[in-house]
């Protein structure tokens, strides 16, 4: 196991960056915090500086206004970090693909380490995803 | 010389409908000013609407808002329908209006577990969004979606709503019903909640008519809109149901209104499941051959008020105008009336309650400003001061005990 392998193998903590995006991934990803899904007995928990993360979520499509923010936030970023793309929009642009404020797919902008397609993707393919991220 | 602090909220908060940028202008602890920028989440839906056929537009109206995202299907396929003037069949009438109240339920439901959780109240958070989750159970037996339901399109919806599943949603309902009970009990009762939102970023009648304010936060000052009364669609004429409202317009007044609305809700879902017993099974959508040219005006109610559309058709298979106005737009606006004068810990829960709900993973970066001097708070202190001013209400209560 490799010394990066060894820093994500207990409690990850999560940082979620809204793009321009409807909501629904945003609320799916809140949703697993809630007593069904509860991710926080992973030791996985939301938290609220991207100083403080080892997971970074991205959802909705980037748009002009958003780029610069997202690069901002992934420098901020400590290193390693696990970038993770939620969603149809996050990881290809989705129904918007065409639209004139479309500023490139997440992957096109920042290193992305997994994507988690689906329109929203379900709570449970959130954290299957970050699950395999953290195990592999 | 006063200090004024600038106070940032946003750009980006997960459970915003857009991620907004607040400006809170405090002199000390008093609000005296809010500015306010929209724009990150444009996404030119309006423009990529006139390049989709209508078949299309439906899949992307309802990624305007995940979570009104029945809203704007409805009102476009009230628009449209009106363009080619389609009489949908009753079955229609009816699936269209579960779905749409179920809707309600889940947001409203969505909106009392963040005002808990912006008040220090976090239990309320999981209980809420916990009795949520059976509804998005029927969005998924009913659509095979959780969130997004892609359940209509022009003349109809996709997918019927079998006898077989009836007595599914009837029993998740009346569990609901319980849980709704004690979930409106739980907060109208609580002493520590009265004290903390009575009297809270209050909205006069006036105001809102002023700002033009529309849905809960209209309803709560009194003022009686509500699209399903005012220019009724679908299911709503046929079943028997009032208009909530209440009369104090401040914070404590919204939450009221939307936890009778979710009763509401549910005695709407109910008579429109008595009438789907009535009607022929798959009966759920009319042909329709072409959509000619004209213009039309669909209008819906969402959880945070009216949605409007307007299309304008040349005949052709794609509209050439396409014109949204959504809910959380005007009433926005109304922090002008309901923030300035108030604490910052107040501004965060009335902020809040017109149902943009903001901050929950906010990025945390207190920063000073070189030039002037203005220290610049992120929104996780902002919560801290709010659950800080309702500790002191709760210990003060405990010691009068």
């Amino acid at each position: 196991m490799g010394f990066k392998n060894y820093c994500f193998k207990k409690s990850l903590w999560v940082f979620h960056f809204g793009g321009a995006s409807c909501n629904n991934c945003d609320i799916e990803i809140l949703d697993c915090l809630t007593p069904r899904f509860d991710l926080e007995r992973f030791g996985i928990l939301l938290v609220g500086s991207i100083r403080h993360a080892d997971v970074l979520l991205v959802n909705g499509i980037i748009n002009h206004h958003d780029k610069d923010r997202l690069i901002e936030v992934y420098n901020q970023a400590p290193k390693p970090i696990l970038v993770v793309a939620i969603g149809a929009c996050g990881c290809t642009g989705g129904i918007f693909t065409d639209s004139y404020t479309f500023a490139g797919p997440v992957d096109k902008i920042i290193p992305v380490n997994a994507y988690v397609p689906g329109c929203p993707p379900k709570p449970e393919a959130i954290i299957a995803g970050i699950v395999k991220l953290a195990g592999g | 010389m006063s200090k004024k602090t600038l106070i940032p909220i946003g750009p980006y908060h997960p459970l915003q409908e857009e991620p907004e940028l607040f400006k809170l202008y405090c002199d000390g602890e008093i609000v005296k000013d809010i500015k306010w920028e929209t724009g990150y989440n444009h996404r030119g839906i309006e423009k990529l609407s006139e390049s989709k056929t209508y078949e299309q537009i439906f899949f992307l109206v309802e990624r305007i808002c995940g979570i009104c995202s029945t809203s704007h299907p409805f009102a476009f396929a009230n628009a449209v329908e009106e363009i080619a003037g389609i009489e949908v069949t009753d079955r229609t009438k009816y699936i269209r209006s579960i779905i749409g109240e179920l809707e309600r339920i889940h947001s409203h439901l969505l909106w009392v577990g963040l005002a808990g959780h912006f008040l220090g109240y976090n239990t309320v958070f999981m209980w809420a969004w916990k009795y949520r989750e059976p509804v998005l159970d029927l969005f998924e037996m009913i659509s095979g979606n959780r969130n997004s339901y892609a359940m209509f399109k022009v003349g109809g919806v996709r997918r019927d709503i079998e006898m077989a599943k009836i007595p599914v949603i009837q029993k998740v309902l009346d569990d609901l019903k319980k849980k709704a009970d004690m979930l409106t009990g739980a907060v109208m009762d609580d002493p520590v909640i009265h004290a903390r939102i009575r009297g809270v970023g209050i909205l006069t009648k006036q105001d809102i008519i002023d700002y033009g304010a529309v849905g809960p936060t209209a309803r709560a000052s009194g003022v009686a809109i509500d699209v399903r009364k005012d220019d009724p669609y679908a299911a709503y004429p046929l079943v028997n149901w009032k208009v909530i409202t209440a009369q104090a317009g401040d914070v404590f007044a919204k939450a009221e209104v939307r936890l009778l609305e979710i009763h509401e809700s549910i005695s709407i879902i109910e008579q429109c499941l008595d009438g789907l017993k009535k009607e022929k099974e798959g009966d759920i959508a009319v042909k329709v051959k072409e959509i000619p040219e004209g213009i039309g005006i669909g209008r819906a109610e969402a959880p945070r008020g009216e949605v409007f559309h307007f299309v304008k058709s040349d005949g052709s298979n794609s509209p050439v105008r396409h014109k949204i106005r959504a809910p959380s737009y005007v009433n926005i606006a109304t922090f002008k009336k309901s923030c300035i004068g108030q604490t910052i810990a107040d501004a965060t829960i009335s902020l809040a309650a017109v149902d943009p709900c903001y901050c929950c993973t906010e990025r945390m970066a207190v920063a000073y400003d070189l030039n002037s001097g203005d220290k610049i708070m992120n929104a996780n202190e902002l919560i801290n001061v709010s659950v800080r001013k309702t500790n002191e209400i709760r210990k003060e209560i405990k010691s009068q005990l």
